[in-house]
C-alpha cells in the first residue's frame, strides 16, 4: 500500500514579489509547484525533473535557486521572486528583462523567466561580469532555441544599462 | 524606411519576458485534473494483465483506463495502413515509455501516486534494439502480420558500379547519424476540455489545424465543435507535429470524467514518448579523380523508424536521398533506403529532417576525398560546385531542382572570415608541437531544401495540403489584423509577418498585429515546419496586403477626389503625390470601408478584407558554408571550438535580428549532435540509458562558442518575397563543420572517420599513437 501523503500538510506563508502570500501545502510540494499551481503565479515553468535545465529559477531571499528543488514549507517565511516581480525603468522592464528584448536574448520564451532570475542575481553579485562569467553563472540554465550567444549579449547590455536612464 | 530587411524588436516579448506567456501548462480553467500515464517498463513484451484495483482507491483519484476501454476508437492515426500505433498499447508493448494505461485525479501529485499503484504484468518478448539487429536473419518482429522489420525500402535501379569502377580511385564510408532528441524545453502537454457546447484542446503542436482535422474525425465529432489551440508554444523542432496518443486520449477523458483535464509530461517521460530524429546509417560509396573530381555517388540509407512508423519519418530518408549530392555537380548519383522498425521510441522530424544527414555525408565524403587526393578541401569543393550560372539546377532526382545559390562566394567569404591561410599556417606548426592542443579546421558547404512546398509535398506526410493560409483584415480604424495558418514556437511571427504587412501597407508596425495558432479564429491553415514559414505564410502576407491596398487605394481615391495611381501610402495615410494638402488618413478609409454610404459603387462594406492560400511553384533551396576551428586537447581529447563561422543564403531576410537567432540556434543544435549528443538504448532489453537532462548532453552556455555570423544572398524565384527559409540551416550544416575539424586535427594520427558524437573519450583514444582507423568500420579499430 502507498503512503498517503496528503495527510502531511503544512500552512505554508511566503513573501512573494512584495506581498505575503499564503496556502496550505502537502508537506512535498516543490515550491515550484506551488508558485505555479497554488498562487498561480505561472512565469516559472517546469522544464525536467533533474534540476538541469533552470526554467523554474527564482530568487529566495535573494539568492537564484531552483524552484524544484526546494520545498515549499522550505521556503516558508522567507521572500520569493520569481519573474513576475520584476520591473523597471525600460517602460516597466528591469535592465535584464529590456536586455533580452533589445538583443534577441529569447526566442519561445520557456526558459526565459529561469535566465532572467538567474541573470538578475549574477548582476547582483557581479555588476560589471565578462562574457566568460556570463556564461559560467547560465550553465545551469538551458536554453533550446538561442545557442545562447544572443543572451549573453543580454546580459551583458543589462550590465551597461542597469540603473541607467531608459535607452 | 523599408522594415523588410530592418532589426525589428519583438512584438512577442513584452509578455513573455514578465512571465505572461501562455503556454499550455499554465492554464488551468476551474475544475481541472491531470492525468498521468502508465508508461512501459518494457521495450518488447506481451501484457499480461493490468490490476488498478489499488490505484482506484487512492484518494482523489478519479479513474484508470486502459485499452480495453478505447476498442470503440481506431488506432491513432499513422504513417502506414497496418503499422498505427494503439491509443493505449492493447497486447504488446514495443518500446520502453509506451503508455500501457492512464489515470485521472485531482492533481499530479497524486495522478504520479496513482500511476505507481497500478501493477502492470508483462510476458517479455526479444527485442531488436538497433537496425543490425532488426534486419538480421531469424530477428523477432515487431508486426508479425508483416514477416519482416522493414517496413518500406526504395532499391537503386542501377547500382552506378560501373562509374565508380571507372573512376580513378574509389572509396567508401559507414557513416552514423545518431538518434538524437529535439528537447524543446517545454515537453508535451495537452488540456482538454469536453464542454456540452464543444471541445477545447490546447495542444503543444506546431501545426492546430493538423491536429484538429484527424483528431475530430478520430473522435467522430465535426469539425466545427472540435478547436484546437496551440498558445504559447516552448520550441518544437519537428517533434510537436507528431500525433501523440496523448493528444487524443485527454478529450475523451474529459468526456469520460466532465471535467477539464490536463496532461504534460515529465522530461524523463518527454525523452522516452516524444519523438527522436535523425537514426540512419549511410553506406556511402565515392568514384573520384586525382583532380579531386567527383564522378560517381551511391549512397544507401538504413532508416531506424522506431517502433512505429510516423509519417514524417517514413519520409526522412527520401529527403535524405533527395539531397544526397549537396551542392555538388556529380554526373552519376544513385541512392536507395530501406526503413526499419526496432523496439525504440518513434523516430520522425527533428530540425532539418533528412537533410541534415544528407549534408552531413556528402561533407564527410569531400573531406575524404581531399585527404586522399592529398588537395586542400576548400579546393575540392571550390573544383565540384555547381557555378552560378548554371541554375535552375536539375539534380539527380526530377523532384528537385535548386533554385538559386552562389556556393563560391559564400565560400570566399567564409575561408575570409575564418582566416583560412592564416590558421591552416598556425596549425602546421603546432600540431607537429605535442605540447599544444591539435588545431582542426572543418568546412561545410551545405544547401537543403525547404520552403515545403509546392502541391503534393505535404500531402505525403499525411497534412491536407501544402499551401499556407493568410487573411489580412483591416479594422475601422485602420489598424489591421493578420491571420496566419503558419503557427510558431519561438519563430517570431507576429513580427516578421506585422513587417512585411507594414511595408505593403503603409500602416505602422505598431497598428499590425498577428493571429496565429486557433482553429476558431484562424482559416484552416497548415503549420509549421520544413522552414517554411516566411516563403509560404510571409509570401501570402504580402501578396494579401497588396490586394487589400489596391482596394483601399479605391476608396481613398474616391474619398479625395482623385485618381487611385496618383496616391502613395506611407505613416497611415493615402496621399496625392505633388499635392501634399491632399491627404485621407488610414483611419478615415478603413471607417469608409464599413460605410456602404461613403464607398465607391465598385465596393461593398467589409471589402478590405483578403484571405489567401498561397502555392509555391518549387521548393527553396537555402545553401551556406560554415567553418570552424577546434583545438583538441591532447591530454584528455576535449573538442574546444575556437571560431565558428556561419555564412547562411536565405535569399530575402526579413529581419536579420531573427534570421541570425534561428541560425544561432540551428547551429547550437548541430554542434551538440556532432559533439555531445545521442540517444543511448541498452542494447539487448532496449532499456533507454539517456532517459534524462543528466544523461543526455544539452549543451549549456558553457559548452558553445561565440558564433560569426555573415550572409551572400541569391534570391529564391519561387515566391514573390524571394526569401528561401531559415529554421533548420545551422543544424543541417553545422556538424559537417565540426566534425571534419576534429577529424582534420586527428589526420596525424591516420584518422579518417569516426561516428558523432565526438566524446573527449573517442577522439582521446583516435589520438593514440597506435590507432590508425579504417573509415569503413565507422571509427572503430
Amino acid at each position: 500500500m502507498s503512503a498517503d501523503y496528503t495527510q502531511f500538510t503544512t500552512r505554508v506563508s511566503i513573501h512573494v514579489n512584495g506581498r505575503t502570500r499564503a496556502a496550505e501545502a502537502e508537506d512535498r510540494t516543490l515550491l515550484v509547484h506551488f508558485l505555479r499551481e497554488q498562487l498561480r503565479l505561472t512565469g516559472p515553468h517546469v522544464g525536467c525533473d533533474t534540476s538541469n535545465c533552470g526554467a523554474c529559477t527564482v530568487l529566495l531571499d535573494g539568492d537564484a535557486v531552483k524552484g524544484c528543488t526546494v520545498l515549499a514549507v522550505q521556503a516558508n517565511g522567507r521572500s520569493v521572486t520569481t519573474v513576475e516581480g520584476l520591473g523597471g525603468p525600460f517602460d516597466g522592464r528591469s535592465a535584464v528583462q529590456e536586455g533580452f528584448r533589445q538583443c534577441h536574448g529569447l526566442q519561445c520564451g520557456y526558459c526565459t523567466p529561469g535566465m532572467l532570475m538567474a541573470a538578475t542575481a549574477l548582476l547582483k553579485e557581479n555588476p560589471m561580469p565578462t562574457r566568460h562569467e556570463v556564461r559560467e553563472a547560465l550553465e545551469g540554465n538551458i536554453c533550446r532555441c538561442t545557442g545562447y550567444q544572443m543572451i549573453v549579449d543580454s546580459v551583458m547590455w543589462a550590465a551597461e544599462h542597469e540603473g541607467g536612464a531608459p535607452a | 524606411m523599408s522594415l523588410v530587411g530592418a532589426r525589428v524588436l519583438r512584438k512577442e516579448d513584452p509578455n513573455l519576458l514578465s512571465g505572461r506567456g501562455t503556454f499550455v501548462d499554465d492554464l488551468s480553467p476551474s475544475g481541472t485534473v491531470f492525468a498521468a500515464f502508465v508508461a512501459s517498463s518494457h521495450s518488447h513484451a506481451k501484457i499480461v494483465s493490468i490490476d488498478v484495483r489499488e490505484a482506484l482507491s487512492m484518494p482523489g483519484v478519479l479513474g484508470v483506463w486502459t485499452a480495453a476501454d478505447f476498442v470503440d476508437f481506431p488506432d491513432v492515426p499513422g504513417g502506414l495502413p497496418n503499422f498505427e500505433r494503439p491509443a493505449l498499447a492493447t497486447d504488446t508493448v514495443r518500446f520502453v515509455g509506451e503508455p500501457v494505461a492512464v489515470v485521472v485525479a485531482e492533481d499530479r501529485y497524486l495522478a504520479a501516486d496513482a500511476v505507481a499503484a497500478v501493477v502492470v504484468e508483462y510476458d517479455p518478448l526479444v527485442s531488436v534494439v538497433s537496425v543490425e539487429a532488426s534486419v538480421a536473419p531469424g530477428a523477432p518482429l515487431l508486426f508479425p502480420h508483416h514477416r519482416s522489420n522493414t517496413i518500406t525500402s526504395v532499391p537503386m535501379l542501377d547500382d552506378g558500379e560501373k562509374e565508380l569502377q571507372k573512376s580513378a580511385a574509389r572509396a567508401h564510408l559507414r557513416i552514423v547519424n545518431q538518434r538524437c532528441a529535439a528537447v524543446p524545453i517545454e515537453p508535451i502537454a495537452v488540456l482538454a476540455n469536453w464542454e456540452p457546447r464543444g471541445l477545447t484542446t490546447w495542444a503543444t503542436f506546431q501545426a492546430p489545424h493538423h491536429l484538429r482535422n484527424y483528431l475530430a474525425t478520430w473522435l467522430d465529432i465535426p469539425q466545427n465543435i472540435c478547436r484546437v489551440i496551440a498558445p504559447d508554444v516552448g520550441g518544437g523542432f519537428g517533434a510537436k507535429i507528431v500525433w501523440y496518443p496523448e493528444f487524443f486520449i485527454a478529450p475523451l477523458l474529459s468526456k469520460w470524467t466532465g471535467r477539464p483535464v490536463k496532461f504534460a509530461q515529465t522530461r524523463t517521460e518527454a525523452m522516452q514518448q516524444m519523438s527522436h530524429g535523425r537514426g540512419q546509417i549511410h553506406d556511402v560509396d565515392v568514384g573520384y579523380e586525382s583532380d579531386g573530381r567527383i564522378n560517381a555517388l551511391r549512397l544507401v540509407i538504413s532508416q531506424d523508424l522506431g517502433a512505429y512508423p510516423d509519417p514524417t519519418g517514413l519520409g526522412l530518408a527520401v529527403l535524405t536521398s533527395w539531397m544526397a549530392a549537396g551542392c555538388y555537380r556529380i554526373d552519376k548519383v544513385v541512392t536507395g533506403f530501406r526503413n526499419v522498425v526496432t523496439n525504440t521510441t518513434p523516430i520522425a522530424a527533428y530540425r532539418g529532417a533528412g537533410r541534415p544527414e544528407a549534408a552531413y555525408t556528402i561533407e564527410r565524403v569531400i573531406d575524404l576525398v581531399a585527404r586522399r587526393t592529398g588537395i586542400d578541401p576548400a579546393e575540392v569543393r571550390r573544383r565540384n560546385f555547381i557555378k552560378p550560372g548554371q541554375f535552375p539546377y536539375k539534380t539527380h532526382n526530377d523532384a528537385v531542382v535548386y533554385d538559386s545559390g552562389d556556393f563560391p562566394s559564400a565560400l570566399t567569404e567564409c575561408l575570409r572570415l575564418l582566416n583560412y591561410d592564416k590558421v591552416r599556417e598556425e596549425q602546421g606548426t603546432t600540431n607537429s608541437d605535442p605540447t599544444k592542443p591539435l588545431i582542426g579546421i572543418g568546412l561545410s558547404a551545405w544547401l537543403e531544401i525547404a520552403g515545403f512546398g509546392p502541391n503534393g509535398s505535404l500531402e505525403g506526410f499525411g497534412h491536407l495540403a501544402s499551401w499556407e493560409s493568410t487573411q489580412v483584415r483591416i479594422q475601422p480604424d485602420g489598424s489591421a489584423v493578420l491571420f496566419v495558418g503558419s503557427s510558431p514556437h519561438g519563430q517570431g511571427h507576429e513580427t516578421t509577418f506585422a513587417q512585411i504587412a507594414s511595408d505593403e501597407l503603409g500602416i505602422d508596425f505598431d497598428r499590425i498585429s498577428v493571429v496565429h495558432g486557433d482553429t476558431e479564429t484562424v482559416l484552416q491553415g497548415i503549420g509549421t515546419m520544413g522552414s517554411r514559414g516566411v516563403p509560404t505564410a510571409g509570401s501570402g502576407v504580402k501578396v494579401a496586403s497588396q490586394r487589400v491596398l489596391a482596394k483601399a487605394k479605391v476608396i481613398a481615391a474616391h474619398l479625395l477626389e482623385a485618381a487611385e495611381e496618383d496616391l502613395e501610402v506611407a505613416a497611415n495615410a493615402f496621399r496625392v503625390k505633388g499635392s501634399p494638402g491632399k491627404t485621407v488618413s488610414w483611419a478615415d478609409v478603413g471607417w469608409a470601408s464599413f460605410q456602404p454610404l461613403r464607398l465607391p459603387p465598385e465596393l461593398l462594406a467589409g471589402s478590405l478584407e483578403e484571405r489567401l492560400f498561397q502555392e509555391s511553384p518549387n521548393f527553396s533551396y537555402p545553401s551556406g558554408v560554415y567553418g570552424c576551428v577546434v583545438e583538441v586537447d591532447r591530454r584528455t581529447g576535449k573538442t574546444t571550438i575556437r571560431t565558428m563561422v556561419l555564412i547562411d543564403d536565405c535569399g530575402t531576410v526579413i529581419n536579420p535580428l531573427l534570421a541570425e537567432g534561428q541560425v544561432h540556434g540551428g547551429v547550437a543544435q548541430g554542434i551538440a549532435q556532432a559533439l555531445f549528443e545521442e540517444v543511448v538504448y541498452e542494447p539487448d532489453a532496449g532499456q533507454l540509458v539517456t532517459s534524462n537532462l543528466l544523461d543526455y548532453l544539452v549543451p549549456s552556455a558553457l559548452d558553445l562558442p561565440e558564433y560569426i555570423a555573415g550572409r551572400i544572398t541569391t534570391l529564391c524565384p519561387n515566391n514573390p518575397l524571394g526569401a528561401k527559409g531559415i529554421g533548420e540551416s545551422g543544424a543541417v550544416g553545422a556538424p559537417a563543420a565540426v566534425v571534419n575539424a576534429v577529424i582534420d586535427a586527428l589526420s596525424q594520427f591516420g584518422v579518417e572517420h569516426l561516428d558523432m558524437p565526438l566524446l573527449p573519450e573517442k577522439v582521446w583514444r583516435a589520438s593514440r599513437p597506435s590507432s590508425a582507423v579504417s573509415p569503413d568500420t565507422g571509427g572503430q579499430k
